[in-house]
């Protein structure tokens, strides 16, 4: 698994983490079962503070998708909830794709576009997790 | 795991003559992390840390590392042999060689790894058998380095240890303290570097003039600093923005530049109240807090 973490993006580096092994679940490149690596051993290569995966494990085994297992290390564990959430996905995807297709029918450019999606993306970031 | 701060000064401060190089400072340093001291040349951030290991007598306030207090002497040698120290001039003896020097620290540090020496000076690609003193600048810091990475303190404090360092050597060195870092060592470091530090701290202080201007986890700042970019049909009414959070505002035009350091949400809403034509936020990273925290100052 590769992972990549952005120090500027305005986004707690365990978050970016959680956020990269969860989409790997779901679309399949960790699969229910599979060992991610120790903390040290990511830590080290992702070159992040021991803490920043830590947290990250601990809180997607809160989430019941990581199993962590004393002195073995993270094992993906992919129950039904998650596939759903992948489902939940794919229909966004094709939500997205049109109203992407109706704003450029509007006459927004794709700058324009990002731009808008960016601005409403960004500034309520901490509601959108409480809910 | 312990949670007890690993440093600890309260109100500590030193002058020399009538110029005061650290001024009261209230500082904890937590245990199980990493922490970045950032500050310009001359913010007083050596002069600390000397402090702090009893190389310079404080003129005011105290303070203690592994809960040894700073100003007694016995306490302060028996906290030196927990902790590891890279100073920032890499103080080394120019007419030992580097093999000489490394047998010679392995003999009075008592949690000595030999296997670690071992295994860093190749990676570091030291030549065993020259003399300190022919040794480039980076090279020595690589030695100095060498000798507290062999060891096993409960706290390691690095005084700019990138300090001559290529990219593959920062790299190297990051690895390194992220690996103590899973061992369970505490890391205190000052640092130039702010991409490098952003990437591995947990914690950052950024000391200028002597103070303090801010202690905070890295992942808060992340979540909380924005700059907000607003533009509106007319001169922007930057008074309406004067609210909590909100570090700095700079007009020009029509334009109106939001610096905050939180409550990011109140300032966009505020700005739709009033209705802006364009609101843009992005995320800010450490260099440019660092910069607008230094300068406001």
């Amino acid at each position: 698994m590769f992972f990549k973490l952005a120090p500027t993006t305005g986004q707690p580096l365990y978050l970016q983490l959680m956020q990269q092994i969860r989409h790997a679940t779901e679309t399949g490149a960790l699969r229910d079962g599979d060992q991610l690596p120790g903390i040290r051993t990511l830590a080290e290569e992702l070159v992040v503070s021991p803490n920043t995966v830590a947290k990250a494990f601990s809180e997607l085994e809160h989430d019941g998708l990581l199993e962590l297992r004393q002195g073995s290390g993270a094992f993906v564990c992919v129950k039904r909830r998650t596939r759903s959430l992948a489902d939940h996905v794919q229909v966004a995807r094709r939500q997205l794709r049109d109203l992407i297709e109706r704003l450029r029918d509007d006459g927004l450019s794709n700058e324009e576009i990002q731009r808008a999606f960016e601005a409403e993306l960004l500034y309520p970031a901490e509601m959108v997790r409480k809910r | 795991m312990t949670n007890a701060p690993v440093i600890v000064t309260r109100d500590l401060a030193k002058s020399y003559g009538d110029v005061a190089a650290v001024h009261g400072l209230n500082l904890s340093v937590g245990a199980n992390r990493i922490t970045a001291f950032l500050g310009q040349n001359g913010a007083g951030k050596s002069t600390t840390i000397k402090m702090l290991f009893g190389m310079i007598r404080p003129s005011r306030g105290d303070g203690t590392v592994l809960g040894k207090p700073i100003t007694v002497s016995e306490e302060n040698r028996e906290m030196r042999r927990r902790v590891a120290y890279v100073a920032e001039d890499k103080p080394l003896y120019g007419y030992m060689t580097v093999e000489q020097t490394i047998r010679f620290a392995s003999s009075f540090y008592s949690d000595w790894r030999a296997d670690v020496a071992r295994r860093l000076i190749i990676e570091y690609k030291l030549p065993p058998r020259r003399k300190v003193k022919k040794l480039s600048k980076g090279m020595r810091t690589k030695l100095a380095l060498l000798l507290a990475f062999a060891r096993r303190p409960e706290l390691l404090i690095l005084d700019e240890p990138s300090e001559g360092l290529d990219p593959v050597g920062i790299e190297h060195l990051l690895q390194m303290l992220v690996a103590q870092a899973a061992e369970g060592v505490a890391i205190f470091f000052s640092s130039h570097q702010i991409a490098e530090v952003e990437r591995v701290a947990d914690h950052v202080c950024i000391l200028d003039n002597g103070r303090l201007l801010l202690d905070a986890s890295l992942d808060q700042l992340r979540q909380s600093y924005r700059r907000i970019d607003l533009v509106f049909a007319s001169a922007p009414p930057e008074r309406e923005f004067q609210i909590t959070g909100v570090e700095k505002l700079q007009t020009k035009g029509n334009q109106l530049c939001v610096f905050a350091s939180g409550n990011a949400e109140a300032v966009i809403e505020r700005a739709r109240d009033l209705d802006a034509v364009s609101v843009e936020v992005a995320p800010v990273g450490l260099r440019e807090i660092f910069l607008e925290t230094v300068k406001e100052n």
